[in-house]
């Protein structure tokens, strides 16, 4: 097993699948000669030229709307938008086609894309690099909507994202990117997508988190041991679309107490989805309010100001005591 | 510092090879087998009276909207009479006559403005993407499958439609862009029919001419007839065949009307005057190519009686055919959760159950 960083994992899972089979391509903005802005496809085109690792021209929709068109003659595009902040330049593509072309043609054709794309604050970057929008993805029915959290959830996710038969949308949590290493099997790694991980066990609160949220959830986790003697479960969704609804309505049913944790706005975002799946399943097991601990409704602010928009450990813990003392 | 022209060594091109009146301009005509003249004929006439016919329905609510061809026979059957039964089409969503050429039947076009989920469902090894509604938005998907092609080095063609409308879309101008730099074998055939529902042509775009623009991307624009079959059947077969032989990507401007309604929630005297579509009917594909079988001894007022007839009989048996299924179909409306997925995740399962259980117990109230 070797130590990785996310960008080196995602890089060793495209490396793989890409010497598995043929079929796999790769194409995006800067992906091939410069490797990715942030690398994640660096050394690609040496091993597998510029054919499969297709440096596209400046435009979005064309890279989601040609990886349509390759993916329903047989291959399987993994295109790269540079920030998701350009991927509504491509939005209509993904709702009105990748989304809906099994749909439409009754199964005769289908979109085995994967669309990959840095999201989410913290790296202190220019407008439209900085904000969390998969609740437009996750609420597009015919989409996948997966997020990482750490070097080893990220391989295994583009692996299994990669083999599925239906279009994946990808994020990538780029204050991740680079922030700790983790040890990555080099043998093929897969996750059943749609499927949640339990991190951390506790009996008397569930926090639920994602991407980068994972890491201040499981440090709040600690501190409310250390601190409170407070047992948390930490579960990381990992799928944003489809939601696995059991493993935290099972978690919350034991604890009876739950805060959901993300970046991304709290008005309709991937929280109140989870809430209100709680309330259907778990309500009677509730012993307090649930807590959204979220991003504003605002525009994510400028760099200046970002880490006081971003919910960070302080946040999580005053949320869950919050909700430990209601 | 020199300011001087700079010489770009590009042309447009215009073929039109039967005048108005169907004369034929024996130095550009092309050698085809008589077989394949009538077969042209033939399914210019289906497209035509299935068009029709389609017209009535709509108005009799048997079917609901649609987007009817009449008049662009000749620039959407022509372009894919020059592809092989391999190749690709990828259309917009006024391309009855071109899905029925290439193997689409009447019933599933029927189907799907009936509003019937399994009307997507393509015929056994038929390579059409289905009917795509948002404007150009198709035109990527076609640049993608000839990458494919191109990538597994198989000799064959994409061929996409779209209207005048749709080269002021992102997505025309990424497509041919893409095509002109990956060297896709794909054909751009644009149906400038003249109007974007209410918008005419001139007020797309201030070009001279739509093909044109192909000059920009790097690849040949022609220029054609689109209401003379011999000429866009040309125009398309040097396209397929320069593609086929990795010369890249064309894009054809067929010049026709719509001399119908944009679709059949549309009321052009709101922006369009009689005389305007008085002047197309006289350029008629149809009886233009009539004109020119006729001069070739290849059919007889009697043949054209005789095959009326037979066209007409196959339109009522699959219209006859297709409410019968629309009625067969009409309670099997847990279709709709179908094909969302190649699995269908949990939370589906239970939503489709949800809908399951209402039904049945609706069924139940009822009987």
């Amino acid at each position: 097993m070797a130590k990785m960083t996310m960008v080196q994992a995602l890089n060793h899972a495209l490396h793989q699948q890409m010497r598995k089979d043929d079929s796999v391509v790769v194409l995006g903005e800067d992906v091939g000669v410069d490797g990715g802005v942030f690398r994640v496809t660096d050394g690609l085109i040496d091993e597998f030229g510029k054919e499969r690792v297709i440096d596209t021209p400046l435009a979005e929709s064309a890279i989601v709307g040609t990886s349509i068109g390759m993916a329903i003659y047989g291959l399987k595009p993994v295109g790269e938008i540079q920030f998701s902040g350009f991927s509504y330049l491509a939005f209509h593509q993904l709702e009105s086609h990748a989304a809906r072309m099994r749909w439409r043609s009754q199964g005769g054709y289908h979109v085995p894309m994967v669309l990959r794309m840095p999201y989410a604050g913290g790296v202190r970057a220019l407008e439209h690099h900085s904000e969390s929008r998969e609740a437009y993805y996750a609420h597009t029915p015919g989409l996948k909507m997966v997020i990482p959290s750490g070097p080893r959830t990220a391989r295994a996710l583009l692996v299994s994202a990669i083999q599925d038969p239906d279009p994946v949308i990808f994020f990538e949590p780029k204050s991740v990117y680079r922030a700790f290493r983790e040890e990555v099997p080099e043998e093929e790694e897969s996750m059943p997508l749609g499927q949640a991980q339990v991190v951390r066990e506790g009996g008397d609160i569930t926090l639920i988190a994602y991407g980068a949220m994972l890491r201040p959830t499981l440090e709040a986790a600690q501190r409310l041991e250390d601190e409170d003697g407070v047992q948390a479960e930490v579960i990381d969704l990992l799928t944003i679309s489809p939601l696995d609804t059991d493993t935290f309505a099972e978690s919350v049913r034991k604890t009876g107490r739950a805060v959901v944790v993300h970046e991304a706005p709290r008005s309709f975002g991937p929280g109140a989805e989870v809430v209100s799946r709680l309330v259907e399943k778990s309500f009677w097991y509730l012993e307090a309010p649930i807590q959204r601990v979220t991003g504003f409704d605002i525009i994510i602010p400028m760099f200046a100001y970002e880490q006081v928009y971003l919910p960070g450990v302080e946040r999580i813990l005053r949320g869950a005591r919050e909700t430990l003392n209601a | 510092m020199p300011r001087e022209k700079i010489d770009l060594p590009h042309h447009v091109e215009y073929l039109s090879i039967l005048d108005k009146d169907g004369n034929v301009d024996q130095d550009l005509e092309p050698d085809i087998p008589d077989d394949q003249l009538r077969k042209l004929h033939r399914y210019m006439l289906l497209g035509r009276r299935f068009d029709e016919r389609m017209l009535r329905l709509q108005r009799q609510g048997r079917i609901g909207t649609f987007a009817p061809i009449k008049g662009q026979e000749a620039s959407q059957i022509g372009p894919v009479a020059a592809l092989r039964e391999d190749d690709w089409m990828v259309p917009a969503f006024r391309e009855a006559g071109a899905m029925i050429w290439r193997g689409q039947s009447m019933e599933g076009i029927l189907l799907l403005y009936g509003g019937f989920n399994q009307a997507g469902e393509m015929p056994e090894g038929i390579n059409n993407l289905p009917v795509a509604v948002p404007v150009g938005t198709q035109v990527l998907h076609a640049v993608g499958l000839g990458y494919g092609m191109k990538y597994r080095g198989d000799d064959r063609v994409a061929m996409t439609f779209f209207g005048d409308g749709a080269t002021s879309e992102g997505d025309f101008h990424e497509g041919l862009n893409f095509a002109g730099v990956f060297q896709t074998p794909v054909v751009f055939v644009c149906q400038n029919n003249h109007w974007a529902i209410s918008i005419p042509r001139s007020h797309q775009t201030r070009s001279e001419t739509l093909a044109q623009k192909a000059l920009a991307y790097g690849m040949p624009g022609i220029q054609v007839d689109g209401n003379d079959i011999l000429a866009t059947y040309v125009a398309a077969t040097e396209a397929v065949e320069r593609a086929r032989s990795g010369g890249g990507p064309t894009l054809i401007e067929c010049v026709t009307y719509r001399r119908s309604v944009h679709t059949t929630a549309d009321d052009p005297t709101r922006y369009r005057t009689d005389e305007e579509v008085a002047e197309w009917e006289e350029r008629d594909p149809i009886t233009r190519f009539q004109k020119y079988l006729k001069d070739k001894g290849l059919l007889s007022d009697q043949e054209l009686e005789e095959l009326e007839e037979e066209i007409d009989t196959e339109i009522r048996d699959a219209v006859e055919k297709t409410e019968k299924r629309m009625e067969e179909l009409a309670g099997e409306a847990m279709v709709m959760f179908e094909h969302m997925y190649a699995e269908l995740p949990p939370y589906l399962r239970e939503q489709r159950d949800e809908l399951a259980r209402e039904l049945a117990a609706k069924e139940g109230s009822n009987g």
